[in-house]
């Protein structure tokens, strides 16, 4: 690898103009993860408030705690099924949807666009609830629909093996319109000559995808896939909403959990100590998504 | 908080009139956000002169240290009689023998119920006692169809639950709040009970969430009783048709062995320790605490008034609705006074939750429960011994 070399007044000068930025970095993200680092490692809560000194050094006490309650596995178990079932789920839709929407055979193709997009920027909670109407058991429209088909009456956010998929249906219909529109970006960079060529050297449409499309896609699949899954394994807004983590906690998610521990009860410390496993989760499934990426390559 | 801060501020153009030179700024803060609004206020040391707070809330702005004692005050007062406040009610306030806030409304659980229904299966009125209860929702439930239902009680609310085992006996807590007591028999025989009441299909297991239109439900008579408070007598008179308003009646609670106790709820006044109007906040709370200006924010808002005196009038003597209130409220009991209860009760309804799902088994649930509590309660424990030795 060839070395750059930097005169040295420049990099002084380099400094001088990343200062601001590196100072508000500092100041609004290192300096606040530094200090949930700290407090993972005390059982500050409401009594701490009142007195600090009612806080005590508790080492790794708060993760051994954690990692021995039922209800931090079940939240983890949760999360990972929302992610690896709801994120695989959701760049399957968003690719279909762009590949429908790149041929040349669709018409009113920016009509189609906007629809799959506009529920990607529609308010979260104000989407969660009319998705609730939409699941109730004996009024919804959804199982109104399935009626017809002879589906008797699925109790969709009130069973528990049923409510994380109502969950992971509703996400994906949310947000398959981004990752779609960062595809048709994608697929709109291949260069048409290759499908020509393809085409006379007499590779049907399947070889095609798979020997032209998706190789060329293979640096947008690895955006979308890592940006998806960090953003579903910060799953909150749609269980806090739809079921408040019931029914049984099965759509208890991980950070739902921090955030009960922490805002709703106050225990900070031990919240503090869920928001740093969770963090070292996010980071292991991210490296390991690169690490398959690159291999494939 | 909610409808009472609005209405409060209609309320003190008079009190105003009285004491010239004091202004009384009111700030409404819906009940939602209320809670953690004024925990970030006392760590920002921006704490109201008083407020409104919901009564099982005391005991932790009592561990915060946030609160003054007020005992010395209502010694002196003319206008707030102890004697004339429900005592089961006043005691929700007194945290280790001292006296935090004064009850400004009350709250508690009775039973709506379809006097038609309970008429036609040969009930003239409620039972008092668990057995009759039963026996009557069994009748019920024998001229319903499959799914419709005697009784509502979403499986996501702890009262139910805590309600029974309080009825049995059970103090919920025991060795002075220290410790879970969920595992011992009391609360077992009232778990056992509550369990049966899904297993034998008289309720429905639902959660709150999944009842879209509680009004339209009990019109249809797919329910026949729901334990609710005060707040719904105002819903069942307004939602409900005219045709249907002879056909529902409010009773207290049935108990174990004959009528039974129900929770002290409602919100009480509290004078926050770094005031520095102690003597005007008070002149306020006892012009709010007094029998007429309870009538008069009973007739605003329906919240019913923590003044016995004020139970006289014939507004509230008349209204037909409130009168199981009246007698239930003289059979309240407060929940733990503990800062964790609120995260203790969640526990409670969860493991119920499991136990009616038969994802566990009633035994197993309540150990699971008592465990659960005691590891909340540690910190407790540990404060509790560490004040102990520094007192010594």
């Amino acid at each position: 690898m060839a070395r750059l070399s930097i005169p040295s007044e420049a990099n002084t000068a380099a400094w001088f103009f990343l200062a601001p930025a590196l100072l508000l970095i500092g100041v609004f993200f290192f300096l606040p993860v530094a200090a949930s680092l700290v407090l993972s490692v005390t059982d500050f809560d409401l009594y701490g408030i009142a007195d600090p000194g009612n806080t005590r050094f508790v080492g790794l006490q708060n993760y051994s705690k954690l990692l021995q309650t039922p209800d931090f596995w079940a939240a983890l178990r949760n999360t990972f099924y929302f992610a690896f079932v709801g994120g695989p789920l959701t760049i399957a839709v968003a690719l279909g949807a762009a590949l429908l929407l790149s041929s040349k055979l669709v018409r009113f193709k920016g009509f189609f666009r906007t629809i799959y997009f506009t529920p990607f920027v529609t308010t979260l909670v104000a989407v969660a609830i009319v998705w609730r109407y939409l699941y109730h058991t004996r009024y919804g429209l959804i199982n109104y629909g399935l009626s017809y088909v002879g589906i008797g009456p699925i109790d969709w956010l009130g069973d528990p093996d049923w409510a994380m998929p109502a969950i992971i249906l509703m996400a994906v219909w949310k947000s398959f319109g981004y990752n779609m529109l960062i595809f048709i970006a994608g697929l709109q960079s291949i260069p048409e000559e290759l499908y020509d060529a393809a085409e006379i050297d007499g590779a049907g449409p399947i070889r095609r995808f798979f020997s032209i499309t998706l190789p060329m896609l293979m640096p947008t699949l690895v955006f979308v896939s890592v940006v998806t899954m960090i953003g579903y394994f910060q799953l909150f807004a749609e269980p806090y909403v739809m079921t408040q983590g019931g029914p049984l906690r099965s759509t208890t998610s991980v950070v739902l959990l921090m955030y009960e521990e922490g805002f709703r009860w106050w225990r900070m410390g031990y919240a503090a100590a869920i928001a740093f496993v969770l963090f070292v989760v996010i980071l292991i499934a991210t490296l390991l998504q690169f690490r398959l990426q690159k291999e494939r390559a | 908080m909610g409808r009472e801060g609005e209405v409060v501020s209609e309320l003190i153009p008079a009190f105003e009139k009285e004491h010239p030179g004091i202004k009384v700024e009111v700030q409404q803060i819906p009940w939602s956000a209320a809670h953690e609004k004024l925990l970030t206020a006392f760590v920002g040391d921006a704490t109201p002169d008083i407020a409104m707070l919901g009564n099982t809330w005391v005991p932790e702005f009592v561990a915060l240290d946030a609160l003054e004692p007020l005992d010395s005050l209502v010694a002196r007062s003319t206008d707030v009689v102890r004697s004339d406040y429900f005592p089961g009610i006043w005691s929700t306030n007194v945290v280790d023998g001292a006296t935090y806030g004064i009850p400004w409304y009350v709250d508690t659980q009775v039973i709506f119920y379809r006097s038609d229904l309970l008429a036609k299966a040969g009930y003239s009125q409620m039972p008092s006692t668990w057995a009759d209860w039963r026996q009557a929702m069994q009748k019920i439930k024998s001229q319903m169809s499959a799914r419709q239902y005697p009784l509502l009680i979403p499986i996501t609310e702890w009262r139910p639950p805590v309600i029974l085992g309080v009825q049995a006996g059970s103090p919920l807590l025991r060795d002075n709040g220290r410790r879970g007591a969920f595992h011992e028999p009391q609360f077992r025989s009232a778990f056992d009970f509550y369990a049966g009441l899904f297993h034998d299909g008289l309720a429905p297991a639902f959660s709150a969430s999944e009842i879209s239109n509680l009004y339209q439900e009990f019109e249809r008579g797919n329910i026949a009783m729901y334990i609710s408070g005060p707040w719904q007598i105002g819903e069942f008179t307004n939602r409900l048709p005219k045709e249907m308003q002879d056909k529902w009646m409010t009773a207290p609670l049935p108990g174990m062995n004959g009528p039974g106790v129900s929770l002290a709820g409602g919100a009480s006044l509290s004078l926050y320790r770094r005031s520095t109007h102690k003597r005007e906040a008070w002149l306020l709370m006892e012009y709010l605490s007094r029998p007429d200006v309870q009538l008069r924010f009973y007739k605003l808002t329906g919240d019913l008034p923590a003044r016995r005196e004020a139970w006289r009038d014939t507004s509230l003597a008349s209204n037909r609705y409130a009168q199981a209130f009246r007698e239930q409220l003289d059979r309240v009991v407060p929940t733990p006074k503990v800062p964790e209860w609120e995260q203790i009760a969640t526990k409670v309804f969860e493991y119920g939750e499991k136990a009616i799902r038969g994802r566990m088994t009633v035994e197993q649930a309540l150990v699971a429960l008592d465990r659960d509590v005691d590891a909340l309660l540690e910190k407790r424990r540990w404060l509790m011994s560490r004040r102990k030795l520094a007192t010594r």
